[in-house]
């Protein structure tokens, strides 16, 4: 495997990774490579509701770029599967495991008890701990700010969302928040590798650590630790109040976030608000070993569900975030490009950003656009 | 004639009709003593602003002053006497060294005096461009459990725990704050922030207090939003927020979002309120200490103390006053030439008091 890492150091373009020497992220997996006939598997969960759609404009985009992605489409099940406690099926999660990349639609979660929540399900079993959403101002999409360019990276498995609650007497509840050393250097060395890979400037670890001194205060001293090993990165530590303010009157002022769970849930859902919403934020969740499943963050829409009239930016934007981790860069930048220029020419919109086409008319433009 | 002739065009201009007088009680003139603490960094700055308008007012408060800095390992007990003798206190920012195991120094002033609940004005101020418009948000935020709690401790080396604390009886406290608060005010809707969908008992038990207390309001409406989903309407559609009640750590961060959008938290008013005292500070916890070219250059915003001010007269039951205050800061920002940095302007924090000063009735 070290052979035909190297074999692929001196075959493609010199990228930020390639260029340095830092044998440990090479055994830490970020990377996930792909195999010898250089198609890659990857597993598609078209969802539900307006899933099936966004998820064939994407194929149709990236058969039209020629990707060298072959998509091995998984369904959820419509019974609760006992061996995973969850509609998610053993082969759904074995898939993704094998795979190690994966796009995922818009899941409605059922209502009822006697099983866990898809999401929940999926982050546990793949061990998905940091949750990457790159926000840009889309170009001719116009929202009251223009000049967004950030990517917040949230810890995804542990602080508040533990889930750890209890009723201590009548009236009163306490919920416990857990930060350890290792989720928090975790998500700081991807944080930090994310940064450099992608050419980013400057690092910003979001806490509230004049209050709870010790929890965010080792979240920190995990974020002062990893950003020694990357010196030509700037890193600053922003309390989450002064943050929230800054963001709101000039977002510009952010670069790469990275922050415990329930900031980084707050702050990625503003940030996603700063853009244009849900529907056009792309979302990609990092786990052990160099799995990536990328995902559309906006709800299934079951209003609007086989009426042609979804809107895939997200999705797209989506699959071009897992590009990117694949390091399909040209590809990624290809993809990305069209879909902005599609949007930005405003001729063929979907209904949510104000125009009226069809979702097959603008995933044509896009493909004419490649 | 044009020397007596100006005071009269400059009141028929300014187009300010009387309100319906006030009555006072006899003896209601008598100065009230108000503790001041003036704080760290620019918090001396924006005092002293406060004192000066004060003065040129004539206003029936004089102000004991006391000098504490955030790095104290707890609040002095002369200061604290001082708070329950006069039940009032005007503040400045207390800095609270990050991570140097010494606790908020505001914090403690809370929880010790129990200011439950925690109250930041968020609206336009007219003559100030921001990206959004219609803006008047109230958040009330419980201030004394919750993620604050302060009880954290390490289980191993590496795995650290802190406790957030829910209780109905505060919970129940503040929910009916808010209602008070908008029925008294005539607002017309509460919202409440939670994220009950993940900590289904800690914030299901918020929630249940809140529409426990919201049923005895029958004419003011309420509703419930998830504190994601909040934070994205408030940077895409504030204008459908109203009054806002949460537990303490994402009232902290929508109050610093929404003071964010309305104008930067340099001019939000607010306040803690107990059920026996109250303190008047800047509205939002944002940069209220400043920063260091803040103090060197003195061109700290003194507005939000000013307005937060205007609060506290109104509470101390001088509402003449108040809107004094309130109407020539207005004025003064509407004009646009004394503004500090925050604003878009380079006015010095003097520069700014004297205009205010100028402009009062």
């Amino acid at each position: 495997m070290a052979s035909q890492i190297v074999r692929r150091l001196t075959r493609s373009r010199a990228n930020g990774i390639f260029s340095s020497a830092n044998p440990s992220f090479f055994a830490r997996g970020f990377l996930s490579v792909p195999s010898d006939s250089n198609l890659i598997t990857a597993t598609l969960f078209p969802g539900d509701g307006i899933g099936p759609e966004i998820a064939e404009s994407v194929k149709q985009v990236f058969k039209v770029a020629d990707v060298p992605i072959e998509w091995e489409e998984q369904f959820v099940g419509t019974e609760v599967d006992p061996r995973t406690q969850s509609f998610l099926t053993l082969e759904n999660l074995e898939s993704v495991r094998r795979n190690r990349v994966g796009l995922k639609g818009p899941m409605a979660t059922p209502v009822g008890k006697g099983h866990r929540s898809l999401n929940l399900t999926l982050r546990k079993e793949l061990g998905l701990y940091a949750n990457v959403r790159p926000c840009y101002s889309l170009p001719g999409y116009k929202t009251k700010y223009d000049d967004v360019d950030l990517i917040t990276i949230r810890e995804n498995t542990e602080g508040e969302y533990s889930g750890l609650e209890h009723q201590v007497v009548r009236g009163v509840v306490e919920s416990i928040k857990i930060i350890t050393r290792q989720a928090s250097l975790r998500v700081a060395e991807y944080a930090f590798h994310y940064a450099k890979t992608h050419g980013r400037q400057r690092v910003s670890a979001i806490h509230k650590a004049n209050i709870m001194q010790k929890t965010d205060g080792l979240f920190l001293k995990c974020c002062q630790e990893v950003a020694e090993k990357y010196p030509e990165i700037t890193y600053e530590e922003v309390v989450i109040d002064n943050c929230c303010m800054m963001l709101v009157k000039n977002p510009a002022l952010f670069d790469v976030l990275v922050m415990p769970n329930l900031y980084g849930d707050i702050i990625s859902d503003l940030c996603a608000g700063l853009i244009g919403g849900l529907g056009l934020t792309p979302s990609c969740n990092i786990g052990e070993d160099g799995i990536a499943l990328a995902e559309a963050v906006h709800g299934s829409a079951p209003d609007i569900a086989g009426k042609n009239l979804a809107n895939p930016t997200a999705l797209l934007l989506s699959a071009v975030t897992m590009l990117r981790h694949l390091d399909l860069h040209e590809k990624a930048d290809r993809i990305q490009d069209a879909v902005l220029k599609t949007i930005a020419e405003g001729k063929y919109r979907t209904g949510d950003l104000g125009g009226n086409s069809t979702t097959t008319d603008f995933t044509k433009a896009i493909c004419d656009h490649i | 004639m044009s020397r007596r002739t100006q005071p009269i065009l400059k009141h028929l201009l300014s187009a300010r009709s009387r309100s319906v007088t006030y009555m006072p009680r006899p003896g209601d003139g008598e100065p009230r003593a108000v503790t001041m603490i003036t704080g760290d960094g620019v918090g001396p700055l924006v005092t002293g602003a406060v004192e000066q308008v004060m003065d040129a007012m004539h206003a029936p408060v004089y102000f004991e002053k006391y000098d504490i800095h955030g790095d104290m390992k707890s609040v002095p007990q002369r200061v604290i006497d001082s708070i329950k003798k006069n039940k009032v206190c005007l503040k400045g920012g207390l800095k609270t060294p990050v991570g140097g195991g010494v606790s908020s120094l505001n914090v403690l002033l809370r929880k010790e005096l129990d200011l439950y609940a925690s109250l930041v004005h968020c609206f336009n101020l007219q003559g100030l461009p921001t990206r959004h418009d219609n803006v008047d948000i109230v958040v009330i935020r419980e201030n004394t459990e919750g993620e604050y709690a302060g009880l954290e401790h390490e289980v191993v080396p590496g795995v650290v725990e802190s406790l957030k604390v829910i209780t109905k009886f505060c919970s129940e406290r503040i929910a009916k704050y808010a209602f008070e608060y908008a029925y008294l005010n005539n607002r017309k809707k509460v919202t409440a922030v939670h994220k009950a969908n993940i900590m289904k008992l800690a914030d299901g038990l918020f929630l249940e207090s809140c529409r426990e207390v919201a049923s005895k309001y029958p004419s003011i409406q309420y509703n419930e939003m998830i504190v994601d989903n909040c934070s994205m309407q408030l940077v895409s559609k504030p204008e459908q927020f109203d009054v806002m009640v949460t537990p303490n750590l994402y009232g902290n961060l929508v109050s610093n979002t929404a003071a964010g959008i309305a104008g930067g938290t340099g001019v939000m008013p607010g306040g803690n309120v107990g059920a026996e005292h109250a303190i008047f500070e800047q509205g939002a916890s944002a940069g209220n200490v400043g920063n260091e070219k803040e103090v060197d250059q003195k061109k700290a915003n003194p507005v939000a103390l000013l307005l937060s001010s205007a609060m506290m007269l109104r509470h101390l039951q001088f509402p003449s006053f108040a809107d004094r205050l309130e109407t020539s800061v207005k004025r003064v920002i509407s004009e646009g030439k004394y503004r500090t940095e925050d604003l878009g302007g380079d006015s010095t924090t003097q520069q700014v008091v004297d205009a205010v000063v100028a402009n009062l009735d």
